[in-house]
């Protein structure tokens, strides 16, 4: 494989995974309004084609049509920057993410962006700077329910940044990498029993990332940021057309990355829970689709975890959401990684 | 390649720290040093610090300038009142620095041979690094992390003193 065509490969790759997600970004909000819809006795979006599903495109051809307001007293240059850093990180997570097994000529991995082998790290280093986006989109826009909106998510997203991290520590340590292809495959031998989630007895590490991970995303039952009673809409208050569905995106690219990152770590990534009694195939690309149908339909399951949280569950109070995170979720997580230690250690 | 990365984000780097002084308003600046370390993280990675370069992103742009941005939004300080500048600044402080910094250059390239060492070569991996700091230093890293906590109870006493003292006032 020569230079230039490495390149192009590469290209073609960035730009598939790219649609992939702005398009699952879509119909993860259709989902959602259609799941959050039935959990409330109503239909949800049904006008739009069939079933309803023509409609996010409708949706994005209405935020681009809509009168882009910039209000008289924002800081220009933060207000522009901060929807472009909230999106920007949201997107750029995807690139580290391995969905399907290895395939491929060497040297070049066909269902993966960049394999790099402190993926984990990249994951959580764009995590920490998505934070940027929305305390500036708040502090610039100059307006009380946009700055309290932004306080609030940006100590939100500091406190449960450590939890998150250190809930992953366990994993590491398991897997002896960072590189998210090595901790999948370490998790690939038995199936569902090998699955770090159950065989790997990370169940603790999995409940603390699956709050933090609630926290970090703004989404419900933490969604504070942005309460509806109380702050009109928090940091993107002043935000109108493409700007607020930037903001929008962000949010549901972020819940993808999320879920994708909770597969790979500890649901096993894109192997199937029956391990080798659906064996693999003689033909390659069956087995690649395999992996593939694997790793969506776990991503999935997550994303609807997430919606089905959302419509159940009432928001918590800013005060227990702090006490949570600092004085349950991060001991718990030291605790996880002093008996993951000692159990690796004495085993 | 290294070499055209290299120059683009040191320059990226100095434009940081340079706009960091130049901007005075508070926000400017705290964005500029996050440029800075964002910068920083690359140069590291292109010496082959992967690890090092992800923490430096994860803890210094990550945490340590979110915690500024999040001390300025919530003083919402606004733009500081600029003063000429002291004269002792201009006639003794400029001229000292450029002579440290010469000083150090000379000494840095005279130690590699006047530059001519390569960009990849003798360099130490993190591993090695962190097999130093944590078999044959791990008695003064831990009395170090000891310390750390010892100056963080102090600021929240500290802290709590000030606040039972105003309660008190009220």
């Amino acid at each position: 494989m020569t230079l230039l065509e490495f390149a192009l490969w590469n290209l073609l790759k960035v730009v598939v995974v790219t649609v992939i997600l702005l398009l699952g970004v879509a119909y993860t909000v259709l989902l959602e309004r259609k799941a959050v819809g039935r959990i409330q006795n109503r239909w949800g979006p049904s006008r739009v084609g069939p079933f309803g599903l023509l409609q996010p495109l409708v949706d994005g051809a209405k935020n681009f049509l809509k009168e882009d307001l910039i209000p008289a007293a924002v800081y220009r240059p933060i207000y522009l920057l901060a929807p472009i850093i909230s999106l920007g990180c949201a997107l750029v997570v995807i690139a580290v993410i391995p969905f399907g097994a290895n395939m491929g000529p060497k040297g070049f991995d066909l269902f993966e962006v960049s394999n790099i082998n402190i993926g984990l790290l990249v994951v959580l280093g764009l995590t920490s700077m998505g934070v940027y986006g929305i305390a500036l989109a708040g502090w610039s826009s100059n307006n009380k329910y946009s700055l309290l909106g932004s306080l609030r998510s940006s100590a939100q997203l500091i406190s449960y940044e450590l939890a998150l991290g250190l809930s992953l520590v366990g994993v590491v340590l398991r897997a002896g990498s960072f590189n998210l292809r090595t901790i999948v495959d370490q998790q690939a031998q038995h199936g569902l029993l090998s699955w770090n989630m159950f065989g790997g007895f990370q169940f603790v590490a999995f409940f603390i990332y699956l709050m933090a991970a609630y926290a970090e995303t703004n989404r419900s039952p933490f969604d504070l940021p942005e309460a509806e009673s109380e702050l009109t809409g928090g940091y993107h208050t002043e935000y109108s057309s493409m700007k607020f569905a930037m903001f929008f995106m962000a949010e549901y690219a972020n819940m993808i990355n999320v879920g994708c990152v909770a597969t790979l770590l500890f649901l096993g990534g894109w192997t199937s829970p029956f391990g080798h009694l659906i064996g693999p195939f003689h033909s390659a690309w069956i087995n690649a689709l395999l992996s593939i149908f694997w790793f969506v339909f776990k991503v999935f399951m997550f994303l609807f975890l997430y919606i089905w949280v959302r419509g159940t569950l009432p928001r918590f109070r800013y005060d227990q959401l702090m006490n949570f995170g600092w004085r349950f979720l991060m001991p718990l997580a030291i605790l996880n990684i002093v008996g993951t230690s000692l159990w690796l250690a004495l085993r | 390649m290294h070499l055209v990365l290299f120059l683009i984000f040191a320059g990226l780097c100095l434009a940081g720290a340079i706009n960091l002084l130049l901007q005075s308003h508070p926000i400017n600046s705290a964005l500029s040093l996050v440029v800075v370390m964002i910068a920083l993280a690359v140069l590291y990675l292109l010496l082959g610090a992967e690890f090092l370069a992800a923490a430096q992103i994860i803890v210094y742009s990550g945490a340590i300038m979110v915690l500024f941005v999040f001390v300025v939004m919530l003083l919402n300080a606004g733009r500081e009142e600029r003063t000429l500048g002291s004269k002792v600044a201009k006639t003794l402080g400029f001229p000292a620095v450029v002579a440290v910094m010469g000083v150090l250059a000379t000494i840095i390239l005279h130690l590699q041979g006047m530059g001519a060492a390569a960009i990849n070569q003798g360099l130490i991996p993190t591993e090695e690094l962190s097999r130093v700091l944590f078999h044959e230093l791990l008695l003064p890293f831990e009395i170090t992390s000891i310390l750390i906590l010892i100056a963080i109870l102090g600021a929240v006493a500290l802290a709590r003193q000030e606040g039972s003292e105003r309660s008190v006032t009220k």
